[in-house]
């Protein structure tokens, strides 16, 4: 298979530019015909359909909470990042570019990373309009704060809750649209299955999370933008519901995965408190502005944080990494906490934590304005942990956040397969091995707004409604029983064990051995398991209920069936990508101070993978990296 | 700990539902209310018993997914607190917790503690927003907005829609949600040139739901988990007054 990235010639100031002049246009008064079907009502889903319906297109738009405005965007807390240089530190489109390049280990696309950080000036002036309430300066002016892997001052935020006010942003101008009937609202509908004829997508069938329900939908057109999989690791920080299964099964369905290894696992999340633990919950990066990080310089001192001295103390970060300090790039700053818990200086319960401590920015500052600038940050980890932060440090660990892996896309975020478009964190596009702090926020509505609104009009001028569909064709019958008879094997396997359980299992094995650092035996063993762990799922799960009815045990084990198939993809492009980059740790590869040594000589590619069929090996195409504008060398944040 | 749950099981809309209880052993203090249900729920499966059916997703107090009334309280009894972020410290060994649906005549009940809170979404389709178009928007510092005025829409802003709110209302008034929403975009200058138009549409559309009129009883305010004053409340029965006596209500426009 060839893949094509289709990135337009000329220089890169002025690709997009460009390609905007040269993608083939819709004539306004034809986009009514055309139908789009949008799955997803996050940041990226919610700002494409609502984009799409002003256009004029006729949008039909899914989600699986009962409401758009509870996507997982909504979690978002610390802010979003935007070249506009208004702290006049010397940030520059082109600075953007170079430390999302730089930040992401040199395994992203330079021509999407370029348009990115061109976009992003656009995305906060559309937010703005919108009426989000970013945080503001005494003049009036918007307010930045720094974030991990930049020495600039360019995110922006709303308190601790970014994400959320950016998405009821992207939400209200949705509702506009709901309101004029350009968008139909499918909430607590559920993907499972994309349909595919003649290499094009032609439409999704849904689950009816209320009556059980099984749709087909036809569209001239689909976009996914159905998030990350981070819950393939079962403790992570997204919220519970968060899936694969829209991306799996357009996976099966011919669409290529890029760079499924490449996870992120944040450093500052509030340690697991027990078995019981249903989720991870993460202490925004942004804490990292103020907060110093350190453990006891001897390994067992169990005396309490203030009892122990200055001299006793390795704040281990600004020790290693003297010019970024607390703020080094989340996957650095997770394996350095992992280390020095695995020396027996973690701090907490099990060992499993190191300090992030408000101290020092208290006494300078004063509680006000900490309590300003992060106050329900400290009230939630209060009302997790029961302690407070004003008064003692926090204690946090590295934890399962987001992953850079997603399907495969052009520059037109197009997939493989004609018509089939994503968006958001499920696509795999420019983060590379590393996404840095602040920057998916900007990435999803930068798709979302200005992006695919674009791109689409260009497919859709070579495309026919005529020629679409029906939702009796035999393609979409088959897939609604293809539906059918997945959740009835499911149903009727009832065996002992409860999908919980799988699912735990299953984020145990990936978490110890495809987790913060990863080794050739250690993925082996796991791919050895995951297939017997699979085959024991589908033969000894219990789901309880029927099918034509609400049944929230039924919709989880459908997303750990995926999440069954999705885990040996991981672990196979983990494999086989032998060497370090990013998030991506191979032990065997690092340098003599234990950073992650890159092998550009061979792994300077995109890995996308077909699908072969269950428990058979997929097969692996290659994108190659080009760097034109930036030299590839060696991460330093010394 | 030991507890006992007496949790509200009713099979869909139209059945009759009734409270049954469950004693629990071994509840850690650190545990979350949902674990504590999460918990319970891995023991009905196991005894071949139907899972309680409960709205959640984000469980860190943000998403506005979860909630039920706890004991007689819409989330629970600590203040500023999603049912999501409730840990069992606040209980004492042996207590019995009762747990039953947000109950309103707009929130019709789907299963057991799951409702259908759609109607909250309707209210903001009928004038919750500022109509600007994508690409439109000017730079984002040509408008300058005064720091307390942003924070005082940021505090309106930080509505998560539970609609607990709504729940404890003895009229089953929508007043505090729609009024947050109304609050934050009537604060901001953005929000200035449709303002009248949203208070006539957003609240018009909330009786046309069937949600009742506000007798400032102030239980709404007493247990939104996000601390939003009724200030707002009286800010939009301004607004509403000054649209009405000027303006006539008009329909949606496109973008
Ligand atoms: C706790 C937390 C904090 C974060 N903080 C930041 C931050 O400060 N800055 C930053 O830049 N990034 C942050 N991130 C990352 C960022 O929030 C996400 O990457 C981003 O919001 C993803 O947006 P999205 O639109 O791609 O997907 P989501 O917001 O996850 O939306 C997915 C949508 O798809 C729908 N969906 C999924 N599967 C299906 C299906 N099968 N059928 C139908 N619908 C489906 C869902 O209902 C939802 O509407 C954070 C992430 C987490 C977990
Ligand atoms: S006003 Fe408060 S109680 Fe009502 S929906 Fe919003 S957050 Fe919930
Ligand atoms: S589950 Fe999201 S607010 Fe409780």
């Amino acid at each position: 298979m060839e893949l094509n990235a289709k990135i337009p010639a000329g220089p890169m100031e002025t690709k997009w530019e460009k390609h905007q002049f040269n993608v083939k246009l819709v004539n306004p008064a034809n986009r009514r015909k055309y139908k789009v079907i949008v799955v997803g009502s996050g940041l990226a889903g919610g700002s494409a359909a609502a984009t799409l319906g002003q256009l004029g297109y006729d949008v039909s738009c899914f989600c699986y909470q009962d409401s758009a405005r509870r996507a997982h965007s909504i979690a978002a807390q610390g802010g979003i990042n935007a070249a506009k240089n208004y702290q006049n530190d010397n940030d520059s489109v082109f600075r953007l570019f170079h430390d999302t390049i730089k930040g992401g280990d040199f395994r992203s696309r330079e021509a999407n990373v370029y348009r990115l950080a061109q976009v992003s000036a656009a995305v906060i002036d559309q937010c703005v309009a919108l009426g989000v309430p970013f945080a503001r300066e005494y003049g009036g002016c918007l307010a930045n704060r720094s974030f991990g892997g930049a020495q600039v001052s360019r995110t922006f935020y709303a308190r601790g809750q970014t994400g959320q006010q950016l998405l009821l942003g992207a939400y209200s101008a949705l509702s506009v649209q709901v309101a004029l009937g350009q968008v139909k609202m499918y909430p607590r509908h559920e993907m499972l299955e994309l349909v595919v004829t003649d290499g094009h997508a032609r439409g999704i069938v849904v689950r009816n999370m209320v009556t059980g329900e099984i749709t087909s939908h036809a569209a001239d057109a689909v976009v996914l933008g159905t998030g990350g999989y981070s819950n393939a690791y079962c403790l992570s920080t997204n919220a519970k519901g968060c899936n694969a299964t829209a991306i799996w099964r357009a996976h099966r369905k011919g669409a290529l995965f890029a760079n499924p290894c490449f996870t992120q696992i944040h450093p500052t999340c509030i340690p697991a408190a027990g078995e019981h633990q249903s989720k991870l919950t993460l202490m925004s990066e942004s804490l990292r502005n103020d907060g110093r990080i350190w453990v006891p310089k001897q390994a067992g001192d169990r005396r309490n944080a203030w009892d122990i001295p200055e001299s006793d103390r390795d704040y281990y970060l600004e020790r290693k990494y003297p010019s970024y300090g607390n703020l080094a790039p989340r996957d650095i700053s997770s394996r350095a906490a992992k280390q020095v818990c695995d020396e027996g200086r973690g701090v907490g319960p099990g060992g499993r934590g190191v300090y992030l401590d408000f101290a020092e920015a208290i006494g300078r500052l004063g509680e006000s304005v900490i309590r300003e600038r992060y106050g329900n940050l400290f009230e939630m980890y209060e009302q997790i942990t029961g302690e407070n932060s004003y008064k003692q440090p926090m204690r946090i660990y590295p934890a399962m956040h987001y992953v850079m892996g997603g399907l495969w896309v052009d520059y037109n975020l197009m997939s493989n397969i004609d018509g089939l478009y994503v968006i958001g964190e499920a696509n795999f596009s420019d983060h590379g091995a590393n996404r840095l702090g602040a920057s998916a926020l900007m990435q999803g509505l930068a798709d979302g707004y200005f992006i695919l609104p674009c791109t689409i009009g260009d497919y859709l001028a070579r495309v026919s409604p005529s020629d679409r569909l029906k939702t009796d064709h035999a393609a979409f019958r088959q897939a609604e029983q293809d539906v059918k008879d997945r959740t009835s094997r499911l149903l009727s396997a009832d065996g002992t064990r409860t999908v919980d359980s799988f699912h735990r299992e299953l984020g145990a094995l990936l978490w110890n051995n495809c987790g913060m650092e990863r080794n050739e035996k250690g993925l082996r063993e796991a791919m050895a398991k995951i297939p017997l762990l699979r085959e024991e799922f589908w033969r000894n799960v219990k789901v309880p209920g029927s099918a034509a009815d609400f049944n929230q045990s039924l919709e989880k084990a459908g997303r750990v069936a995926d999440f069954m198939e999705l885990a040996e993809l991981i672990v196979y492009d983990a494999l086989d990508r032998d060497e370090s980059c990013g998030a991506h740790f191979r032990e065997e590869h690092q340098t003599a101070d234990g950073e992650a040594a890159r092998d550009d000589a061979r792994f300077s590619f995109v890995s996308a993978w077909e699908f072969k069929g269950i428990g058979q090996r997929p097969a692996l195409h290659k994108e190659p990296l080009v760097f034109e504008y930036l030299q590839l060398t060696q991460r330093s944040y010394k | 700990m030991k507890l006992t749950l007496k949790i509200w099981r009713q099979d869909g809309p139209s059945q009759k539902g009734g409270l049954a209880a469950y004693p629990m052993d071994d509840v850690s203090p650190d545990m979350s209310f949902l674990e504590v249900m999460d918990m319970l729920n891995e023991q009905l499966i196991a005894r071949g018993e139907r899972p309680i059916a409960f709205d959640h997703d984000c469980r860190e107090g943000i998403c506005g997914s979860c909630g039920f009334m706890i004991s007689g309280e819409a989330h629970g009894p600590v203040k500023l607190t999603t049912t999501c972020q409730l840990f069992m410290r606040h209980f004492r060994d042996g207590d019995t917790i009762i747990a039953e649906p947000f109950r309103s005549r707009a929130f019709p009940i789907i299963k057991d503690l799951v409702v259908d809170r759609s109607a909250l979404d309707k209210i903001v389709q009928a004038g919750g927003f500022i109509s600007a178009r994508t690409g439109s928007a000017p730079d984002a510092n040509a408008m300058l907005i005064p720091k307390d005025k942003a924070d005082r829409a940021m505090d309106a802003a930080a509505c998560i829609g539970c609609g607990a709110c709504v729940a404890v209302c003895p009229n089953g008034s929508a007043m505090l949600f729609t009024a947050a929403k109304i609050g934050h975009l009537g604060l901001l200058p953005q929000g200035q040139p449709e303002r009248r138009q949203r208070a006539l549409r957003m609240v018009n559309k909330m009786d046309e739901l069937g949600f009742g009129a506000c007798s400032n009883h102030g239980e709404c305010e007493a247990v939104c988990p996000k601390g939003i004053s009724i200030d707002f409340i009286a800010c939009m029965n301004r607004d509403y007054m000054r649209a009405s006596a000027t303006e006539t209500m008009e329909p949606v426009k496109r973008v």
